[in-house]
This record gives C-alpha cells, structure tokens and sequence, in this order.
C-alpha cells in the first residue's frame, strides 16, 4: 500500500477517488444551496435538517475533509515531481493539445483551497461574517453576498471550479482506466456539462443576491 | 601468414549436416560458461540475437553499438517482411523449396550447405519472435498471415505492417535488455569498434572510442562476434542507415580475415528518386508494393507529359514486356537493371528523368484504395511525406538504389572467419545469399546468425580452444590502442579546406557509375586509377574540426569514409577480377544477346576471398570453389 | 528560402549553452529538415567553426535517433512525423526557427542537441520483454491471436523510443513510452504470465528515473510520430492500479525490496 502511495500513477488514483468524492458533495451540496430560490424557509429547513442529526453530519465533515487533505498533499506533491522533472525550460513551447483547464488546474487548485478555508470561515463558522445567525443560514448568504468584494471572491472560485473540472472529470476516468477506448481521446462531455453546470449553477447565487433578485 | 580456406562442411546428406554437426560439435559446460566472456559488436538482429542467446546460456557477454540504443540497430528500418519456410498456406513451399529458391536466387555463388541450414532454421526463427511477442499479422481466424515477396512464387514472407525489421529487433532488444538486467550482457552504447586485436593469432579483444568522452579503451574476450551490418554506404547515396559503416570488418580483415565477393552489392529498384545534391540518403519503398504496382514509362524518349495524360498505347510497362511470367515481380538485381536500360534510352521520368513509375490506378480500381491503403497505408504516406505527391492520385516514382551488401568477411560453416575466434554474424559476413539476396532473406539469415547458429558454434569454438588468459595491458592491446589514437590525430592534424562529406559524395558518385548497376573492365580500371588520388587528397585535405575528447560526429564520419576509401579498391579489383555477370554483379563484356546475366560456371563457381597483404600491395586472392550437388546449375531465367 | 535559425549550443554536459543564431539562404523546399542542418553544418566546417551536433541515424522515422524540438513543438510542425521526415515545405521564406534539445531531468544534454536517453533502455530492462529464452518456442500458430488484438498490440508496438512524449509533455512524463510497451505486450496472450510483474516494475523504474506525472495533458500524443494513443495511459493506469492490489503484484515488490 505504501509503495503504492509513494509511485506517481498511486498518487493520481488518490487525487482521482478523492477528487470523485468532492465531485460529489459539491453537486449535493449545489442543490441544496440552490433551495435558496424557494425561499427563506426551504434553505432554513433543510440547513435544520442537516444539523438534525450531528452525528451523521460530523463522519461526512471527517470524511471530506480527510478527502481534501489527501487531495492536497497528492497535489502539492505531484506537482513538486512535475517541476523537479523539467529543470531547465524550453525557450519556445507551443502546446498542442493540452487545454487552458489542464494547464491551469493547480493554480486553479490553490484558488479552490483558498476559497473552501475562506468559505468555512464565512459560512459554516461565522467567524468572516459581518452578521452570522447560526438558526438563519439564508440570511447568512444574503448577507454575505451583499459585501460586494466577497461575491466577487465567489465568483472567481466558482470558475476555478469550473476549469478545475472540466479538466478533473475527464481527467479521472483515465487515471482510473475506466474510461473506454476513443478514436479521438482529448474528446470530453460528461466533463463539459458538469463544469458548467456547476459553475453557472453556484455563481447564480452571488449574483442573484447582489442583482437582489433574493433578499 | 598465409590463408586457406577450409569451410569445414559436415559430412553427409544435406538435410543432416546440421543436426549431425550439432552433435559432433564439442559443448562447454554450463558451469564453465560464465568463465568465458563473449564479445559482441553489434546490435542488430545478428548481434542482438547472438548477444541476448549467449547471456541466456551462460556466457559473460559484452555487447557494443555505435547509436545511443542498441534498438536503434539499422535493423530497424526493415519494413516487407521474413521469410520462413513454414508452408502455413500450403502452396507447395517446403525447406528444400526455400533453399532451391535461395540458392538460384544467388545466381549460384552461395554455399549450399550454409542455405540449406538457413532454410532449416527459418522455422524456428518466427517461433521463437512470436513466443517473444513480435505482433506479426493474422488472419481473422487468428493465424499468422502471409505474402509473397520480392520474386518468390509462394506466400512466404511473416510481417508486421511495414515495420518487420523493427518489430523483430525490438524482439532481440527485448530480450538483450532483459539480459542486461540480469547481468549477463554488458552493453556499450556510443562506443564505435576500431580495432581488432590478435594474442598468437587468435581474436582476443577489440579497441573501442567512446563516442561521448572520445575515451580509447580496450576491451578483452576469449571470442569476438562482429554483427556490424553491410556497407552499401560506400556509395554514399543508399537506403542504409547513415552510421552504417564498414570499419569494423574493414579493420578485422587489415588484420587477416579474408573478404569475401566485396563487389556483390544490390541495388534495390523501388526507392524514391533523388531530388536534390543536398540529399543525404535514399528512401526504401518496401519491395511489396511491386505486388499491386506496374512499373512502366513512356514509350516515346523524353515524353515530358504528365503520367495520366499518357494513354495506355503510350506506356512500356517493361517489366510485364520482358519477363511475362513473373512481371513485376522479377528479382531485384533484373528489375533495376531494367529501369537503368529504361532510363539510359532517356525515357525516364521525373524532373531528373532518373525514375520509372510505379502505378497503383489498376490495383486501386480492382481492389478499391481502401484496401490498397490498408495494404500500404504507411508506405503511401512516407512516400507523399518526401515527394508532395499523393500515390493514390499520381503514380509514385521510383528509381534503383545501393541497399543491401551480399559481400562481407569470409566464414565457414561456423561463421567463423579466417582468424581464429573472430566470428562473423549477418549482413557483415558473406554467407548464404551469393551474388543476389532476395527479399526478405537478410533478417532471416540476421537471426538464424544470431539465435541459432553462432550460439552453437562459439561453444565448439571454446570448448576446442586452449586460451592462456591475457590482460588489456598487453603490449598487443597498446599497440593497437596507439594505432586508434594516432589515426584520430592524424585526422584533426590536417585542417584541411573540404569536409568528410565532400569525399564521400565524391567517392559514391564514382562507385555508383562505375562500380554500380552495370559493370564494365573500362569503367572499373578508370575507378581503380581515380580512387587512390581521392584518397591521396582526403588524407591531405580533408577539414575534421573539434577534438577527440568529445562527441565528434565528423571525426566518426572521417573514420568511416577513410575506410570506404580503401574498401572500395577493392570492390572493383574483385569486379574486375570476375569476369562474368551473376545476379548484382553485372559486366557488360559478359551478357546473353538479349542482355541478361551471363555466368561463367566453369571460370567462376567459386568464392573470391581477398586476403590483405599490407600497405600499397595488391590483396591476394584465395578461391573456395563452390559444388551445386542438389540444386543443378542453370541459367537464371526469370521470363 | 532564407531562415533565421536559432539553435542550442552547448559543449558538454557541465558546459553553460545557449541558443546561437544562423542565418541560412537557399533552403529547398524538398529538403529534409536534417539535411537544411547538413548544408549548415558544411558551411561551419569550411568557416572553420564546430558543426552542430545532433542525433540521427535512418533518416527514414524509423530508429527513433532524430530528436528536434522546433519552435517549441517536439519533431516540428507536422503531425505524425519524426524530425528526420520534416521537409523544408512546411517552413516559410523568412521563418525565424528555433531548435533545441530534448528537455527533461532524466535526459540530460550531452553536446548540442544531443540528448542522453538511456532512461527508456533501462525502463524496457526493467520488465518491458516477455521472457522467452531462445530456444523452447512452440508453433507459431499454436495459439490463435485475435487479429484485432494483434492489430492493436501493433499500433502500439510501433513506438520508436524518440522521447517525443517526454519532451512535449508539460510534466516530462514517460507515461506514453512506457504505456505503449505495456500495451503491446498486455495485449497478446505470450505476454500474460509477465503482465503484473511487468506493469509494477516498469512504472517503479519509470518514477525512479525522475520523469513526472502524467496529467493528461494529451501533449505527447500529437507529438509522438507514431501517434500512439493516451489511452495506453489510462489502461497502464488501470493495469497498474490492479496489478498493486493484487497478491502477487506485492510478491513482486517484495521481491524488489529484498534486492
Ligand atoms: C531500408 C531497408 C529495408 C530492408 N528491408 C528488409 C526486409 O524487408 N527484409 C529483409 O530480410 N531484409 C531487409 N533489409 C536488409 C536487412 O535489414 C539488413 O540486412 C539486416 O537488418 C542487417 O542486420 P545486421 O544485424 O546484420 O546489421 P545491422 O542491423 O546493420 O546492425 C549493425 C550493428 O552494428 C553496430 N556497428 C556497426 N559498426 C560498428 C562499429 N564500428 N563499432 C560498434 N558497433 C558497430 C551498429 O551500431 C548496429 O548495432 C532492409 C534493409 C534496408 C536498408
Ligand atoms: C482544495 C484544493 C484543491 C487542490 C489544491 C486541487 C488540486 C488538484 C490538482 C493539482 C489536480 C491535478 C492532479 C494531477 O493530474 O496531477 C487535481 C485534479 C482533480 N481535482 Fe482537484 N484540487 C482541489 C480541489 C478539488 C475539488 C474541490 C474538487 C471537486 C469538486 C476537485 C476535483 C478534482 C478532480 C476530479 C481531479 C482529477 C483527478 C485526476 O486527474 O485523476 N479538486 N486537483
Ligand atoms: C456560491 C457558492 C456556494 C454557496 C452559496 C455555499 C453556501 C454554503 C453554506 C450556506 C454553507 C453552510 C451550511 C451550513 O452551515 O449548514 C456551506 C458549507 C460548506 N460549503 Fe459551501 N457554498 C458554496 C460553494 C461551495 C464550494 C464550491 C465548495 C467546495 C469546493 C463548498 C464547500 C463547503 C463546505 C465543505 C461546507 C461545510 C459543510 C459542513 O457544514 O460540513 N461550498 N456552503
Ligand atoms: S511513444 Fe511516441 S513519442 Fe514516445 S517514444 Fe514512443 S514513439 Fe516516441
Ligand atoms: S503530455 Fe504528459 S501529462 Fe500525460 S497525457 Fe501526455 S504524458
Ligand atoms: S533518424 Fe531515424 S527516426 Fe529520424
């Protein structure tokens, strides 16, 4: 198990399952977020629910938060190994294939790490929050997404987010070798359909709240 | 010291000598193998194959290459295919009809006893590369496919794409590297052989420069193997890699091995014309295509039309004219002598008019282009890649080629050479196809070399051999330690105004017309007259820039062509002594009324073997006469 | 044609390079790529200066020696295509080209544009065979081999060891390389009994000689002149993946570890 950690494809299937995991939690989590278009009450309700059970709530926290730090550190060190093995550059370098998402995916990576710590701070604990209400998570978003540099922030992450997975979920099926053969593999849907979904779908809400579509 | 031959053929009906030989060869124990170390130079299929078998038995091995991987063996570029006895398609082959095929296809100056083990051993060879994972093509049904190639009347011919030569060395390397894993097999990469070295007449050790550090070091071993391919490159222009090179046999036979027909050089008639003097090498299009192609002109000299708007009644497709029974499909040495003729009456084509065509447009409306592409896919494309032309659309060009040497150090039946120990495997030694190689026949004969032969005969070679140990100290290895260093000096001292490539061109040039596709006693004492002053100008002119205690590519060539220099005298003293025509070696004193090879059976049936007999002395001559007792002697006739 | 070249000189492995301008006239459209640097090379040797160093041997794309990365894209512009079957056509009159050396920590540059590549030799030594000892092969035809399946164990047997997806790839990953031998040898039933033995030790070596991590990028693909697909990537992952958690894949690491 070990030697499989320390090889470099062992530490990509890492980032790849966890990478699913936080895939997953983010959808669940954009349609619960999304409750916040029917009103005070639905987001209420179901932040209510939530809570209703802390045992179940704290396994879930522990595990995507073991899931992140294992996300991370593969990251931070699979990029170390990428660095280390090209020391010396090329004075030209035209890519071919490689996309702006692929390119991009660990800055893309930091800005979601700096975001999810940020965000934590801002809306689980309150600790960032002008006015936080632990009983009123809708009037936590609305609130919060009134500092107009705050929604800002959001909305950067959110299509860091995006590129992220554009790259990330196209990206995981062969890391896993799971995904089947193609004629022309650079070729992505699944990939391109989830990216945007969630990056629209999470960016709607700053948005709706400084256009104070929800107040 | 003066040398005979002594072949040393076993005894008996020719279908046993081998196994009989086999038998009778004496055997070093396992034990005793890893005692001995083996010097291989060489990593083509001959040496890969021989190197990777003698770890695999016990033996300490060295192996040397002058590329930065042994996988990058000329043998690579080999693309239509093997050839193995195997009747798969059960159209009447047979490894009596492989031998029969082998020896007339030799125009009858090879040694029958070694065709016949070759046509034995071909069996074994392709098991041996599909237990390796060689992926030859199959047919649905999951068997191994087949075609016929280059002249042969059966399916015959193993292939992988148009990419066999690769696969099979990848097959060899494969197993070296696996060797070199375990330890077995030392390899030296970048490391360029150019020095033989004797103890009491035996090969005990070889002078390497490692082509990185330009370091001079010698290396000792109880046998030495040299796998180092053929020397069509003496005509500079050819389809060989450009390091192929003849400087280890050259070197070898300075030191008394004897050289065997060095004049018997094919030219291979489908390659891709030149197209400029910047040219630096010419491009093989696999044999194969000659299968679904027609090779024509047009009737009228100097027609300069394009090829489409050259109706049928305007076309010569010679080849079909001449030879009705195997069309384009005659043998390689009849095929380019037929384009010359064509093209000397001026009825080329091309901007150089120095090509034929090769026409698909008949085999594209017959089988469809998705078939032909199927077949050719990758030759088409390589061929667009040099030309611009589009083959499914224009005919290809193509135009005869140096390719193939059927010349090298002389053997006996053990592949050994004239100086005890030196054994000499693959395109690098004379044996087995005579004066004309058909296609493919070089990587069968390469690894039969290397898998089956040579690994036998080292052990007899061994095992009858006391050996006092001797240490690369010895003042034999100094001297000629010194001789390499000396030589090197002598290059770079010169600074001279014309580079290493100017002298190659001119010397291939000169080879080419006069050493070439048709030979003439004229011709050939004008080259021998010309020759000594080229070399007597390289040695005062020649510009070898940079040191030797680095990488230096144009002292490597300077090395090489210097060699060339010298082999090529004797290329045309042997043409000019063979006064006949046989298969590739084609004088024109010497031909049928209507210009085919004319042999000279009584005067000719044997093999020249050209000993060195020192600086500025004619080389002398010993013949192995050459008895046909199961392939009676006939004239070639391929109508 | 006229072109501005920009080429790395370096003298040695220790040795500072660096790129050196050449202005080349009279380039032909028909010729190769090698041989514009051939015409060049004549011109130094008569003007007393050291010809430029690069590998090559075939000239035919076949031996994997050529190794060029030109403007900045390895085997230059044409796809599919090794340095030494580049033709001048594809460059314009006035082109400024920049050619450097293959890049990467586990190819260290020796002269010039020569680069060291005996990582990949070692990564074959490793496990990339299928042992078969000369002599106790069956019948060629004893066991069947679905022709697609020795179709596809060719296409990715036809990788000549360039190193182009090294030096396209962003992270100099040798996954392709590496990929493509475990491909063509997983593919073929000679080449099962080795597979998980191969696949493990294969990869281990491959990270030992310090290349990256394959990130899909998808780089080493358009440059490879074999065009070999990166879904030989996804399926040594998988390989590998199962080949860890299976019993003997630890035998084989233990093997390892033990010496
Ligand atoms: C384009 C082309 C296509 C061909 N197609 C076919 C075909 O379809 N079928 C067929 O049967 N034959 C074919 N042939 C012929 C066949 O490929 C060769 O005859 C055969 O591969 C020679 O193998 P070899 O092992 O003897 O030598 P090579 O493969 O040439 O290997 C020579 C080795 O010796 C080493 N070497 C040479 N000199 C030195 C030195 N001084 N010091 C150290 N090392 C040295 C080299 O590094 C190399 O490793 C073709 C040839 C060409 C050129
Ligand atoms: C928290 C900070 C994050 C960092 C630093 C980070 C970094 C990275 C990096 C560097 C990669 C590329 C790995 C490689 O191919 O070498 C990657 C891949 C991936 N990331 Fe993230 N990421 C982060 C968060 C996330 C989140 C929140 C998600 C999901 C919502 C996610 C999903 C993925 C996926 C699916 C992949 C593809 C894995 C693969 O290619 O197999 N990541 N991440
Ligand atoms: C505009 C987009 C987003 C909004 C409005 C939002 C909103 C919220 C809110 C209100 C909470 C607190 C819920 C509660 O305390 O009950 C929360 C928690 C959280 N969010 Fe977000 N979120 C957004 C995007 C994201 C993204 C992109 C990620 C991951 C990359 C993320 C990760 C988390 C995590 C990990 C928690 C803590 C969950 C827990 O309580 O355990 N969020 N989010
Ligand atoms: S995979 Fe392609 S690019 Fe990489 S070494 Fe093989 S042939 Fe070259
Ligand atoms: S470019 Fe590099 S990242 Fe992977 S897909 Fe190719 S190895
Ligand atoms: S020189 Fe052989 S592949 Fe380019």
């Amino acid at each position: 198990m070990f030697a499989f950690w320390r090889s470099s494809i062992g530490k990509k299937v890492v980032m790849a399952v966890t990478g699913i995991i936080l895939v997953g939690f983010v959808v669940g989590h954009l349609l619960g977020n999304l409750l916040i278009f029917r009103g005070p009450d639905a987001v209420n309700q179901y932040a209510a629910l939530l809570r209703a059970n802390m045992g179940i709530l704290w396994a879930v926290r522990i595990g995507l938060l073991a899931a992140a730090v294992l996300h991370v550190v593969a990251a931070v060190q699979l990029t170390w190994l990428d660095r280390a093995a090209r020391p010396v550059g090329y004075a030209r370098v035209r890519p071919q294939a490689s996309t702006f998402a692929s390119r991009t995916i660990r800055w893309g990576g930091l800005v979601l790490a700096l975001f999810v710590v940020f965000h934590l701070l801002h809306l689980t604990t309150g600790t960032l929050h002008p006015a936080f209400d632990h009983t009123d998570v809708y009037g936590n978003m609305i609130a919060g997404f009134s500092v107009w540099w705050v929604a800002l922030f959001y909305l950067v992450a959110m299509l860091a987010l995006g590129l992220h997975l554009y790259h990330g979920v196209w990206s995981v099926g062969r890391t896993l070798g799971v995904a089947p053969r193609a004629d022309r593999p650079l070729k992505r849907r699944l990939a391109t359909v989830l990216a945007i979904v969630l990056w629209l779908g999470f960016s709607a809400i700053p948005v709706a709240v400084l256009a104070g579509m929800v107040r | 010291m003066s040398t005979e031959l002594r072949a040393g053929i076993p005894a008996g009906p020719i279908e046993q000598k081998w196994d009989r030989h086999r038998f009778e060869m004496k055997l070093v124990s396992p034990a005793n193998r890893r005692r001995y170390t083996v010097l291989v130079v060489g990593s083509g299929l001959a040496g890969a194959s021989a190197a990777a078998t003698l770890a695999e038995q016990g033996y300490r091995v060295k192996c040397f290459c002058f590329q930065d991987s042994p996988r990058r063996a000329h043998s690579i570029a080999a693309q239509g295919g093997i050839n193995a006895a195997k009747n798969y398609q059960n159209d009447g082959d047979s490894v009596h009809r492989l031998f029969y095929d082998t020896v007339k296809g030799g125009d009858f100056r090879a040694r029958e006893a070694n065709v016949y083990r070759l046509s034995q051993l071909s069996l074994g060879i392709i098991d041996q590369c599909v237990a390796q994972g060689v992926p030859f093509a199959r047919e649905y049904g999951g068997l191994l496919a087949n075609r016929s190639f280059g002249g042969a009347q059966v399916a015959r011919t193993f292939y992988a794409r148009g990419q066999t030569g690769q696969q099979l060395l990848l097959g060899a390397y494969q197993a070296l590297e696996r060797m070199i894993a375990l330890g077995g097999v030392e390899m030296l990469p970048r490391s360029e052989m150019l020095e033989l070295v004797l103890v009491d007449g035996h090969a005990r050790g070889i002078v390497v420069r490692d082509l990185v550090t330009g370091a001079v070091t010698s290396h000792v071993g109880d046998a030495v193997v040299l796998a180092t391919g053929g020397y069509a490159n003496v005509f500079y222009l050819s389809t060989n890699a450009k390091g192929s090179n003849t400087t280890a046999i050259w070197r070898a036979y300075k030191k008394g091995a004897a050289f065997a027909n060095p004049c018997f050089t094919q030219i291979h008639p489908t390659c891709i014309p030149v197209a400029g003097e910047y040219q630096s090498k010419l491009t093989l299009m696999s044999e194969s295509l000659r299968n679904d192609g027609r090779v024509w002109v047009p009737r009228r000299k100097g027609d300069r039309r394009r090829a489409k708007e050259i109706p049928e009644d305007e076309r010569d497709y010679f080849l079909e004219r001449k030879y009705p029974s195997f069309g384009n499909l005659a043998p390689r040495d009849i095929a380019s002598r037929a384009a010359k003729e064509v093209t000397d009456e001026g009825r080329g084509v091309g901007e150089s008019s120095r090509g034929v065509y090769l026409d698909f447009a008949e085999a594209i409306t017959r089988l469809g282009s998705d078939r032909i592409r199927e077949r050719y896919g990758n030759l088409f494309e390589m061929y667009e890649r040099i030309t611009d032309e589009n083959p499914y659309q224009v005919p290809m060009r193509i135009f005869p080629a140096a390719h193939y040497t059927m010349g090298g150090l002389w053997v006996d039946y053990n592949l050994m050479s004239t100086i005890p120990g030196l054994h000499v495997a693959g395109e690098a030694n004379f044996s087995d196809h005579g004066a004309n190689r058909l296609g493919a026949s070089a990587l069968m004969q390469g690894l039969a070399d290397g898998y089956f032969v040579v690994a036998n005969t080292i052990g007899h070679y061994l095992a009858t051999n006391r050996l006092a140990p001797v240490d690369p100290g010895q003042p034999e290895f100094r001297a000629a330690e010194t001789v390499v260093t000396e030589s090197t000096k002598r290059f770079l001292g010169i600074a001279g105004s014309r580079t290493v490539d100017s002298f190659h061109r001119e010397l291939g040039l000169l080879m080419w017309d006069k050493c070439g596709m048709a030979r003439s006693a004229e011709g050939l004492r004008q080259a021998l007259e010309r020759i000594p002053r080229i070399r007597e100008e390289f040695w005062r002119d020649v510009n070898v820039p940079g040191s030797d205690a680095e990488l230096n590519q144009a002292l490597e060539k300077a090395g090489r062509v210097a060699d060339y220099l010298e082999l090529a005298e004797l290329m045309c003293i042997d043409a000019l002594h063979r006064e006949e025509s046989c298969g590739g070696h084609f004088r024109v004193e010497h031909q049928t009324p209507d210009g085919e090879a004319l042999r000279d059976d009584e005067r000719f049936a044997h093999v020249a073997a050209w000993e060195y007999a020192g600086e500025g002395r004619p080389p002398v001559l010993h013949k192995e006469p050459l008895a046909f007792e199961y392939v009676p002697l006939t004239q070639r006739s391929y109508k | 044609m006229k072109l501005t070249l920009r080429i790395w000189r370096q003298d040695s492995p220790a040795a500072a390079g660096r790129l050196v301008r050449y202005d080349v006239d009279d380039v032909s459209p028909d010729m190769s790529f090698l041989e514009m640097l051939d015409v060049l090379n004549e011109r130094l040797t008569a003007e007393g200066q050291v010809p430029v160093a690069f590998d090559h041997d075939c000239r035919e794309g076949i031996c994997g020696a050529c190794s060029l990365m030109i403007n900045g894209v390895a085997h230059g512009p044409m796809r599919g295509t090794a340095t030494c079957q580049l033709h001048m056509r594809s460059f314009r009159d006035g082109d400024t080209v920049f050619v450097e050396p293959w890049r990467a920590r586990a190819f260290p540059v020796i002269r010039d544009l020569v680069v060291d590549r005996s990582a990949l030799d070692r990564i074959i030594a490793a496990g990339g065979y299928i042992t078969a000892p000369t002599g106790g092969a069956q019948d060629g035809n004893t066991v069947p081999i679905p022709k697609q399946d020795a179709d596809d164990a060719m296409d990715a047997a036809a990788c000549i060891g360039c190193g182009a997806c090294v030096a396209a790839c962003p992270n100099a990953s040798a996954s392709l390389f590496t990929a493509s031998k475990i491909t063509h040898l997983g593919l073929l039933p000679q080449g099962q009994p080795e597979h998980v033995r191969r696949v493990i030790r294969m990869v281990d070596q491959m990270d030992l000689e310090g290349f990256g991590n394959c990130t899909f990028h998808g780089e080493c693909q358009e440059a490879c002149p074999k065009l070999i697909s990166i879904d030989t990537i996804a399926r040594m992952n998988r390989d590998y993946l199962r080949a860890s958690v299976r019993r003997d894949g630890a035998r084989v690491r233990g093997a390892e570890a033990t010496g």
